[in-house]
């Protein structure tokens, strides 16, 4: 009969889950400044119905991009918050899009939508998108696009509802953007002053 | 025995999740010259953080997990490496990071 005499355990492993990357979190919890936002880089994926979504279609609109996962329990906390407002903002031209870093895509997330009862448009996630975003490391992560699709602001993890709320009404407001509404779903973003009001096209 | 040891403030979750969509702590290993028969994992706590209405069975801070190996009547003796694989998703209490997938490895003696 054999025995087993355990030499070494793994030594490396013992320190391994301590070195996970620790991104800290960050809420801004205060808009940045006109001059302090850089536009967002667009993406085009699919939704659950197939169908593209390309941010740059939502210029005019203040967008709320959510990279998220379903094993992910702060992610999970804020869903209905944001249910609420794609509910409550959607018809002042505001719209949730939430983009879902789970490997195995639709399996996961297809039944996840539906038990949740998602109202809004979820796409699934790439490596490359999450580099154009700077590189997500940790869920949830969120970008507030004003009008023009600029970041306004941007939270990794968990952070109060209210602060959603209250950044996504100061952009809802901002007069210095306005939603032009085009013949078809698309929207245009202008600035008053500049020669183009609500309702007209530039 | 695979001693981790979590950073402070982290959890991961526990081999049995209290939710379908967690990902579980996970160790298997490959084959080799020895067959892993069982795993005894650490007592699970059931911990509730504020981003979750209901407690969480999960793993943290220092704790091991014992694989139970059988060595084959015909292993040949002298120092032997067991590779395998430990999966894992960690969190602490605003946010979570990726799942992960670590080579663990293992030196041990067949003493017949």
């Amino acid at each position: 009969m054999s025995r087993i005499h355990v030499a070494a355990a793994s030594a490396a492993l013992a320190l391994l889950l301590a070195s996970c990357s620790r991104p800290s979190s960050s809420p801004t919890r205060e808009l940045k400044s006109q001059g302090q936002r850089k536009p967002a880089p667009n993406f085009s994926l699919k939704d659950a119905d197939g169908n593209a979504v390309n941010l740059a279609d939502y210029r005019g609109k203040v967008v709320l991009i959510n990279f998220w996962a379903t094993w992910c329990g702060p992610c999970e906390a804020e869903i209905p918050w944001f249910i609420e407002f794609e509910k409550k903002y959607k018809d002042q031209g505001f719209a949730v899009l939430g983009v879902s870093m789970d490997d195995d895509g639709w399996k996961s997330v297809r039944p996840y939508i539906a038990s949740h009862k998602i109202n809004y448009r979820i796409m699934i996630g790439s490596e490359v998108v999450s580099q154009q975003f700077g590189e997500i490391e940790a869920l949830p992560t969120s970008f507030v696009l004003d009008r023009e699709g600029r970041i306004a602001s941007n939270h990794v993890g968990l952070v109060d509802k209210v602060d959603y709320q209250n950044e996504i009404t100061k952009l809802l407001q901002d007069p210095k953007s306005v939603a032009i509404r085009d013949a078809g779903s698309s929207v245009l973003a202008g600035r008053m002053g500049a020669g183009v009001r609500a309702g007209q096209r530039p | 025995m695979l001693p981790l040891d979590l950073r402070p403030g982290y959890h991961v979750n526990s081999n049995t999740p209290s939710d379908e969509y967690l990902i579980p702590l996970r160790l298997t290993w490959n084959p080799g010259p020895l067959e892993a028969t069982g795993f005894a994992f650490p007592q699970a706590r059931m911990e509730k953080y504020s981003f979750s209405e209901k407690p969480l069975s999960v793993f943290t801070g220092d704790f091991q997990i014992v694989t139970h190996f059988k060595a084959p009547a015909n292993a040949a003796p002298g120092p032997a490496t067991l590779t395998g694989k430990l999966r894992y998703q960690a969190c602490n209490n605003s946010m979570c990071l990726p799942p992960k997938t670590l080579d663990v490895s293992l030196q041990v003696e067949i003493v017949k």
